[in-house]
This record gives structure tokens, sequence and C-alpha cells, in this order.
């Protein structure tokens, strides 16, 4: 599908579902089919296809150790491993638990992210480019904040640490309500995230609607959020009431709830439902790279392919046995001589 | 399933740490907090619902007109003024006069720190009539 197509087929998603849940609230006032009945149909969907998708996962075999080296192997003595070379070509658990760490919290196959460039006449240089992994860990871990406080919403008392990511969020004190930093970040990530795909011609060329949707998702999410939050507002208590009714399993709509509230909760329904079925599943498919989550100890320890069924074989000794008074007629070699004669008694 | 034990321990503390909100709230959600609204004054600055939604704007606005312009006069939805002035005004003896029994209601409900009081000092309740 080409740029154009994907772009206006992803969009056109979005606002259909914004629509939709205009219509459905504000037309046909069905609050309690996009306040209450969707996202427990989402958070369901999300669970129930998250975890088949990592038992599928877990079923697939892996038949040789796979990780990506970079550095020395683990060999003779007097041949020296740095604390790279052993976090790239990690023997124990140990060092396979340092690497996916850095992997999972710092993005480090991004970090080592490189791009050629032509140098003068025949030379090549291969330059560091960080601005995938630059924006990347600014869009997860804005995320992880914007979603971390969205918990006063989902619990009470609040845990401890909310009232502290909100108090550092929005350290600046600047509009009213205190402008949180992570929203303005979170957009500014995700939009930067879409141009690279959009700017770039590699890029453009490989990206999907797939690839398109799930950051247009992402962007209304953060536009209707921000929306209630600085601009339209909402009733905060009600809906309060509204999500903590989804999280003790007794749900009420409460009156006076505005329609944006019902888009934004349609939206993150929509985001949660689609989870398992797309790219965003690396969520938990990251913990389960096996460039990454193995050690190199091809050399050290035997493993067995399990896809091994066992083979019937027949061996040459077992051949001879067969075939031996036979050869010893066509007078082939043999390794073991004629069977002796039983002796008489 | 290989490493079948290594991909159940995922899994369940990937479902413990996602479900957070529902074990910690284990089905007993708070009640919904009530303001005590004023006796004797029926009116504020603005019609109620849109105090509710908007009233850290009013304030703001407030703010920045007295210490900034010097004009303390507020022309009400209904005609009336009223002196801008988060203590003697909104926090008057027959308007919100307790901050716990309005203000902090709400606020403590949805988790919002309001940066009011680092410069304002809310009327003093009497100690027994504090819940």
């Amino acid at each position: 599908m080409n740029v154009i197509l994907s772009l206006i087929v992803s969009s056109v998603a979005v606002f259909g579902l914004v629509v939709i849940a205009f219509v459905g609230v504000w037309g046909a006032h069905l609050e309690w089919l996009f306040g209450v009945v969707i996202p427990y149909l989402a958070v369901i969907t999300f669970f129930v296809g998250m975890i088949y998708r990592v038992v599928q996962w877990g079923k697939c075999a892996m038949p040789f150790r796979i990780p990506s080296t970079c550095g020395q192997q683990k060999t003779l003595p007097w041949l020296k491993r740095t604390y790279v070379d052993k976090l790239d070509n990690p023997v124990g658990t140990v060092a396979v638990v340092g690497r996916m760490i850095l992997e999972v919290l710092c993005f480090r196959s991004l970090f080592r992210n490189t791009r050629l460039e032509f140098g003068n006449g025949q030379e090549i240089k291969y330059k560091s480019a960080k601005w995938l992994w630059f924006g990347s860990i600014v869009f997860h871990y804005t995320f992880l904040i914007v979603l971390l406080r969205h918990l006063r919403f989902f619990t009470e008392p609040m845990p401890f640490f909310v009232p502290i990511i909100e108090k550092v969020d929005g350290f600046f004190q600047l509009y009213v309500p205190t402008l949180y930093q992570s929203g303005l970040l979170l957009g500014a990530a995700a939009t930067f995230l879409l141009l690279r795909r959009v700017i770039d011609g590699k890029m453009r060329y490989i990206s999907l609607p797939a690839d398109y949707f799930p950051l247009f998702l992402i962007l209304g999410l953060a536009t209707t959020g921000v929306l209630m939050r600085y601009v339209l507002k909402a009733d905060v208590v009600s809906i309060k009431e509204l999500t903590m009714g989804l999280v003790s399993f007794r749900p009420v709509v409460p009156e006076g709830i505005s329609v944006l509230f019902y888009i934004h909760i349609f939206l993150v329904s929509v985001f949660f439902a689609y989870f398992p079925f797309s790219k965003l599943t690396h969520m938990a498919g990251v913990f389960l790279s096996p460039t990454r989550n193995v050690s190199n100890n091809s050399r050290i320890v035997r493993h067995i392919n399990p896809w091994n069924y066992p083979v019937k074989v027949h061996t040459y000794a077992a051949y001879e046995d067969e075939f031996r008074e036979k050869m010893i007629d066509a007078g082939l070699p043999v390794e073991k001589g004629a069977p002796e004669p039983a002796k008489p008694e | 399933m290989y490493d079948g034990g290594k991909i159940i321990a995922g899994i369940i503390i990937g479902l413990a740490l996602l479900t957070f909100p529902i074990w910690y709230t284990s089905g007993r959600a708070a009640p919904k907090p009530e303001v005590k609204l004023p006796v004797k004054e029926k009116e504020c600055v603005q019609p109620g619902p849109y105090m509710k939604k908007k009233h850290m704007q009013v304030l703001d606005l407030w703010r920045d007109s007295v210490v900034r312009v010097q004009q303390r006069s507020y022309v009400a939805f209904n005609g009336k003024e009223y002196d801008m002035s988060l203590q003697n005004t909104c926090m008057s003896a027959d308007c919100h006069a307790k901050k716990s029994e309005f203000c902090d209601r709400c606020h403590n409900y949805t988790g919002v720190v309001p940066y009011c009081w680092d410069c304002h000092i809310p009327p003093k309740e009497k100690p027994e009539e504090k819940h």
C-alpha cells in the first residue's frame, strides 16, 4: 500500500472510532456500552490474547542458540573479555539477565543503531544514529508515566508513588491545572515517530497502515486526554466514580460525564483490544527475543534439537552381521571373521 | 511448552502488575465524596456545574487579576459584584468556610494537590468540628 493510502486508511480508522463513540454517546446515549461493556470486553481481549500469544511463543521450539553476538566469545583463558564482551556474548544466566535488563529498560539495540554514510570517494562510514533510540525512549517512558498517573482514577487511596510522580511531572507549575510535562513529551515523541516514517523515504517504503494506525491512535488518546484536562474540562469526581466501579466490578455510570470522556475511554479500549493482534505485542515479545535472551553456550553445552524424532538406523556392524556370510562368499572384506563353527561336544 | 516454568512465571508477574488496580481495590470502591454546600448562600460566582469543572481556572484568573492588574472586583454571572479573594470571599463564614469539608473532599478523592496553600492560609477550623 502506498504511503498516501496508508495514512488515509489509518487516520480515517481512528477518526471513525472517535465518530462512533461520539454518535453512540451523544446521539444514542449508550453510556453503559461505551463506559462499561466495551472497556470490560477490551480488557478481557487484552489479557486472553496476550496470554495466548505468549503461550504460542513458548510452544515454539528453539533448535539452536541464535544470540546475536557482538563481542569476544568465552574461550581460552588468556583471551581477555571485557564487560561489553560479557554482555554481548553472554555465557551464564547473570550475563543474559544483564543484557535483557539493558534491552528492556534502555532499548540498547536501538542505541547501537548505525547508519551507513559515504565519505570521500570509496570511503564508507558507519555513523551512530541515535534519533530513533531517543524518540522511542522518550515515547515509552512518558507513556509509562502517563499510565501510572492514571492510577489516581483506579485506586482509592492512591499508592504512595502516584502523588510523587504527579509532583515531579508538574514540577514547573505552569498553567492551571498544572501542566504535566509527560503529556507534552508523549505527544511530541509520538509525532516524531510518525514523521520519521513519513519523511524518510526508506521508512516510508516499509511502513504500512499497521504502523501508522497505533501512532494515530495514541495521538488521538493524548489529544482527547489533553483536551479533557486543560481545555474542555471534565467532571473528574464522576469519572472516578465510573472508573472505580470498573475496577471494583460494581459498575456505575454517573450523570454529567462529557462525551469527550467516552471518546477517550473508547480509544483506550480499542488500544487495549488491539494489542494482541498487532505489533504492540512487543510489550510481551521483547522478553522472548531469542537473539537477546539466550546465552551463547553452544560450545559448552550440547543442545539437542527438540524436533528430532527417533530415526531408524542400521549400523555397519549390524549390516555386517546380517550379510557376513554372503560378503565372505563374494570375497568382500569383513571386519569380523566368519563365525566359528560350533564345537562338537 | 519449552521453558514452561519461566514462561508461566513471566505471565504471572505480568498479570500481577497489570491487574494492580483490581487486587488493590479488591471489590471495595470508596464511596464518592460529598461536599458540604453552604447553608446561607445559594449562589456561587458562576453556576454550580461550571464551578465544578472550571473553579481552578476562575481562581487562576482572580489571582492574575488581583496580583498583576490590581483589579479586585468580579462581576458574577447574575450581575452581583464580588471581591476577588479566596480567603475572604470563597472561604468566608457564610460560604465554604471549612477546607476539610469542601475543597479537600474532592481533591483528596481524585488526588489533586493544588498549590493554593503554598501562599494562602485556609481559615481556621475548630478541631472538634473536624471529621
